[in-house]
Order: structure tokens, then sequence, then C-alpha cells
């Protein structure tokens, strides 16, 4: 085996590296930036939902201040609940109500007001504005105007028709909350798509036209694939929102008439607060955490059918 | 220099902290007590902080605060508070959620520190007041308001109306349920609001036994077990109601706000303790006046609110010492101008027309005195909420124009029927 050779003058030992060397001092940087969200997001989110997932796993009663551990019972109670399809099925109702009309109707102003005209930005910040409306206020207001001999009842009269009650009839009280909610939000999704659209490049729909594609082609050939990124976003944001709703269910109709606007969210809050059944109302948030996780995980899938830099 | 300088500041700093401490060791002898409420009424609170001033007097070290929930959410609201470990010392209860409260074990057994207290006199209250708040012969809430309902009357509607007084209607011996609606529906064909039930709003359908008591209906047995909603009784009390509502157009149908106080319906069902709603500018000529007489005869019923202290307070033993305080008979007296009070002594015209000025004594005995004598207590049962959901859920297809009002019934019975059997 071949030997290194050693001169006889030995070089200096290395300097001792420092610890604190660039990318360390970076890595450290990085995290202490993040550090806040990532204490927020612990201590607000994934503590909570460790606690409400043991809390699932117990039968609590506040007023003779009892935690008793029960097991799976409360997931039993949930299988058998027998206002639970209702619920659920109220709550796919005002979910896909809103995402419909929510995201047609942004798509249809943001591609009405991506025109270049005199006075565009005021109709596009009228359009935004009840985003920025308190939304127990703006609630309040829509619930006057819906009263049977409220506002909106009052202008149909004049036109010589008998408007329904609107709250307090089944058929009509479900389209009334979805209607208050599309719009309350429509403004956001309305210029994210309004963004989108300004971001497609215009020599695509030159050389469309010069091809003579129509309009509804160029839309259809055009528009829409390359603002699908922004369509998979809202349709997320909007969906995850719709089943949060609370404040317009409580202010408007109570979950009723019947129980026909009781819709998830609602039911976890008179069976937690009202009724004081803290154990199962957790369960229910456990149940409404996995439809969102998993309604979220499905639209991410299928980006890549629909997105088109996915593909 | 330096050094004296830096010694100086540490002397301070340790001045300063022995001065937090002392400080602290004195906040820590005071005993502080919280009572949650449902009044944020500028005169309610006046009155209940005399009554802490006073209480403060006779005991230097404890300080009582008064904290107001919203009405609509009160219970939520209190029990939330529990389950987030900060329950107040005492709170006030509503007679619906009193079943509970009391058979939970939530609130500390208030017969003996009542008892105990020099004057208190306890055995003067009456059974029938206590019995909601007691369990087992032991009283765990103090009933510190019994209120009855009655119908407050504006006579310059009803006269516009050209319809009779419900004064002059019981001068006739007429004043019934057919007779009251009737006038109601005169005022409401003259666009102004009939007759108003008020907080139920179609909602808390519990106000609304001040009516159907008067065919003898109640949501369920007196036992609680039984569900009787579909009984005769009922389906003729709320065939009434609904014929009232959506043929005669006499009381306000779903999704309709009127305000009696504001001078734009002819009749409200009430408690008494809303008199201060009566408008002190646009003033209107009101009356104050029994509930109709229904198939039944008469009848009257009463709302409650109960005092009691939470077991899981901080201070158990002084909030009992405090609800005596304000229970006893000089602060009952004084809380009755709002509040009517469960103690015999106080029950008369006399006593009640010193502190309530808006009631005449002829009011407050034909209505306030001979309600609470004979009235029953609104409907409550163990677990209400639940119950108060199903209900409600079920009577949305009674308030309805074309509804099928037993089969409404029986289906909300088959609802409920396993938890009251529980």
């Amino acid at each position: 085996m071949a030997r290194r050779s050693v001169s006889a003058a030995e070089p200096p030992p290395a300097a001792p590296r420092p610890f604190w060397t660039i990318a360390r001092r970076d890595t450290a940087a990085g995290f202490l930036f993040v550090a806040p969200q990532l204490a927020g997001t612990l201590v607000f989110m994934l503590v909570p939902l460790v606690l409400v997932f043991w809390y699932s796993l117990h039968e609590w009663n506040v007023l003779a201040n009892t935690f008793r551990y029960t097991g799976a019972r409360n997931y039993e109670l949930l299988s058998s609940d027998p206002s639970l399809p209702g619920v659920l099925l109220a709550s796919a109702l005002f979910s896909a109500g809103l995402v419909v009309l929510n995201m047609s109707l942004a798509l249809l102003l943001a591609v009405l007001l991506n025109q270049k005209l005199a006075g565009i930005a005021v109709f596009r910040t009228l359009f935004f504005s009840p985003v920025v409306v308190s939304l127990v206020a703006w609630t309040i207001v829509w619930g006057f105007l819906l009263q049977h001999n409220g506002g909106i009842n009052g202008t149909l009269r004049l036109l010589g028709i008998e408007g329904p009650n609107w709250l307090r009839t089944p058929a009509t009280a479900m389209l009334s909350v979805i209607v208050v909610q599309v719009f309350k939000n429509v403004g956001l999704n309305m210029v994210l798509f309004l963004a989108a659209l300004q971001g497609v490049p215009r020599e695509l729909y030159e050389a469309a036209r010069i091809d003579g594609a129509t309009r509804w082609r160029q839309f259809r050939r055009i528009t829409l694939p390359l603002i699908s990124p922004t369509i998979l976003l809202t349709s997320i944001i909007t969906i995850v929102g719709s089943l949060q709703v609370f404040a317009q269910i409580a202010v408007l109709t109570q979950g009723g008439p019947g129980v026909s606007t009781t819709v998830l969210v609602y039911y976890l809050y008179q069976q937690t607060f009202q009724f004081h059944r803290f154990g199962y109302g957790s369960t229910l948030a456990i149940l409404l955490f996995a439809i969102v996780a998993l309604l979220t995980l499905a639209q991410w899938q299928l980006r890549k059918r629909f997105v088109f830099h996915e593909r | 220099m330096f050094h004296c300088k830096t010694f100086a500041s540490f002397r301070a700093i340790a001045g300063g902290l022995a001065l937090s401490l002392a400080l602290a060791a004195g906040a820590a002898a005071e005993t502080r007590l919280r009572m949650t409420i449902w009044s944020a009424n500028e005169a309610h609170l006046k009155l209940f902080n005399g009554i802490a001033e006073g209480f403060k007097k006779e005991n230097p070290d404890v300080t009582v605060s008064f904290e107001s929930l919203p009405f609509e959410n009160y219970t939520t609201a209190l029990t939330t508070q529990i389950a987030g470990g900060n329950a107040p010392d005492m709170a006030w209860i509503f007679e619906t959620a009193a079943f509970d409260f009391v058979n939970s074990g939530a609130l500390l057994p208030l017969t003996k520190p009542l008892a105990a207290t020099p004057g208190y006199n306890l055995g003067e209250l009456s059974p029938a007041a206590t019995e909601r708040w007691s369990k087992e012969g032991v009283l765990y809430a103090y009933p510190f308001s019994t209120s009855p309902f009655a119908v407050f009357v504006n006579n310059d509607l009803i006269r516009k109306a050209g319809a009779k007084t419900p004064a002059e209607l019981i001068a006739a011996g007429q004043w019934t349920w057919p007779q009251a609606i009737a006038t109601a529906q005169a005022v409401a064909q003259t666009g102004k609001g009939g007759l108003v039930v008020r907080d139920f709003n179609y909602q808390a359908w519990q106000y609304l036994s001040s009516v159907w008591n008067a065919w003898g209906a109640a949501p369920w047995s007196a036992d609680g077990k039984r569900c009787t909603l579909a009984d005769k009784p009922m389906v003729d009390a709320l065939g009434f109601i609904h014929d009232a509502i959506f043929v005669k157009k006499a009381m306000p149908g779903p999704g309709q706000n009127v305000d009696f106080f504001a001078g734009d319906a002819a009749m409200t069902i009430t408690q008494i303790s809303r008199a201060s709603l009566l408008p002190k500018d646009k003033r209107f000529d009101w009356d104050l006046v029994p509930l109709p007489k229904g198939p039944t005869g008469d009848y009257a019923i009463v709302g409650q609110a109960g005092i009691g202290v939470l077991q899981s307070g901080k201070n158990p033993a002084a909030a009992a010492a405090f609800v005596a305080y304000m229970t006893n008979p000089e602060n009952s007296a004084r809380l009755a101008q709002f509040f009517p009070s469960a103690r015999k002594s106080l029950l008369n015209a006399e006593v009640l027309g010193k502190t309530n000025a808006l009631l005449s004594p002829a009011q407050l005995d034909r209505v306030v005195v001979a309600g609470i004598a004979t009235g029953k207590v609104m409907p409550a049962h163990t677990d209400f909420a639940r119950l108060q959901q199903m209900v409600r859920a079920g009577l949305d297809a009674v308030w309805q124009p074309k509804a099928d009002i037993p089969a409404a019934t029986r289906a909300i019975c088959a609802q409920i029927a396993p938890l009251l059997a529980q």
C-alpha cells in the first residue's frame, strides 16, 4: 500500500469552523420569520384540533362538571343520528347552490368588467364593496329586506306581484340564504377572475380571430383553459367557505323553517352550545374537518385534468 | 457615581416590587363576586349596584359586579363560560333552564344559608314559586322574579277602529279570546297590527303558553313523560291561533315584525316588567288587563327567573351570603319594582304600588297579585333546549297558510317522545 509522503513542516491546523455559518444564519433567520405563523398555527389550529378529537371521545356535561371517557360512542351516535342526513343534505344544497351561482356570476362580472371603458373602476368597486362590509351587518339588512312585509316584497307589490314569505317557506329560505351569501362574496372571486383574465396574452385572441374563431369559441378554447388555475383556487375557497357558513343561518333563519337550512356548522353549534353536548359537538367538528379535507384533496387531484399547466 | 445610581435604581425596583406584592396581598384578601344577568337596563343595573354597595358596607372585603349577557343567547353564553372554566359566582337562570341547572348539581344548595340568615323568613315563599327551583325539598335557586303575563292595550288604536276596549269588554263580562281576536282584527283592518305575543316571533313557542293555556293545553304531561301536543286542547288552541293569523289577520304572520310599544299594534301579551318600554314622548292611552277568558275559564301564566350560586364558582360561600342579602325582605321590596317577588308579604297592591309608579293599584291587583296567586309557570323540561328546538322545527309546519295541524303535532310528538321518556 502506497504511503503518503509527509512533509517535514506540518501545515498549521485549520481554524475551527464557526458554528454560525452563512447557511445556518440564513436557515435560522428563515425559521425566525415563519415562527410567529408556525406558533399561531400550532396554538390556534393544531392544538385545538387534537383537543377536539380528544373531546369527541368523551361525554362532557358542563353543568354537572363531568368529563367521562366513552370511546367511540359519540361516533356510533353520529352514524345513527336521525337528523344528520337532513343536515348533510342542507349543507350539500347550500354548497352546490353557492358554488354554482357565485362562480358563474363572478366569472360573468369579471368578463363584463374586463373592458377598457371610462368609469369601469367605479363598477369594479361597486361589485367588490360588499366583501368589506361586516358580515353580520350585511345579513341583518338582508333580513329586513327579505321579511314578508320587507323591502323586496314591497317592491314586487309595486309591480303587482305578491312575493313569497322568503325566509319562512322551505322552498325559498335556502335560496334566500344562498343569494345573500353570493352577493356578499361574489366580488372577491370577481377580482381574482379579473386578474386572471388580464393575464391571458392578447396575441392568442388575435391569432384566434384571424383563424375565424367566434367569441364563444375563444372563451372556451383560450380564456377558460388559461384561467383554470384561478378557477381551481376560487372553487376550493368557495366550497370550503360554504361549508363553514354560520352567521347567515343564525341571523336569517336559525336553521328553519323546519330544519331546511340547518347546515352542518349550525347543527354543530346547536349541539355544542345550545344543547350542551360538547362531546358530540366535537364529533361533528371532526366530521366537518374530514369532509373539508376530502373535498380539498379531491379538488387538488382533479387539477391534473382541468388546470392547463398541470397536464 | 455610577455605582450610586445603579444602587439607587435597584432600591427603587426592589421598593416597587415590595409595594406590588403588598398590594397583591391586599387584593388577594378581597373577595370579588361576579353575577351574570340578562338585563342591560340602566335602571336595573342602578338598583343592583345599590344593593351590592349595601352588601359591601356590611362586608368591606367583598365586591360584587354584574355582567350583562345578551338575552337571546343568555344560557348559551353562561354555559360556555362554565365550560371555559370561567364560571360566574352567581347567575340568573331562566325558568325554562331551571330543571337542567337544578338537576345537574351545578348549583349550590341554598336552603341552609338562606334559612340561617337573620330576618330572612324563607317560609313566606310560596311552594308554587319555589317548586321549579327545588329538588327533594332543597332550594337550589331563589325565584327572584315571578312575573305574570298580561295584555298591554293601545286604547287609541282600538277606539279609532270603532271597537270596544278590553276594559269595556271586561266591564261587560265579555273579555274572552274570540272577543280579543275580534278587536285585534278590527284594528288590523285599519293597517295597524292586531295582537302580538311578544318574544314568540315564531321561534320561542313557549311564549304561546300565554294563549294555549286558555284551552288547558300544554306541550307535555305534568310529569313530563308524555307529549300532549297532539291532544285535543292543543290542536283546538293551535287551530284558533292559526285562524287568527292566517284567516282573520289579527296576529302578525311569520316574518312580520310589529312593535306594540312603538304604537303599531292594538295589544301585546308580555310581562309587566315591559311597562318600562312604554313611550315617553309619543304617548298613547294604554291599559294593562288580564289575559282573556278561554274555553276552560280564567287562567294566568307566570314567567320566573331564579338566582343560583354556581358550585364551580370561586367563592360559593360568599356568593350564597350575597344572594341571601340581595333577596332579603328589604331588598326584595326594592327589586319588586321590576321583578315581582314571590314573598307573600310583598304580594299586595299597596306594597307593589310604592315601587311601581307606572301601574295603578287596580292594574296591580287584578293582573300582578291575582296572576302570581293563580298562575302556572311557563313550560319547561330537562334538556329543554333540545326539546325547544325540535318543537320549534315541527311547529314551522303549523305556521303555513294550509297547515294540517293534527298531522303536524303528531309528527312533533313522534320526534320528541323518546326524549321525554328518558
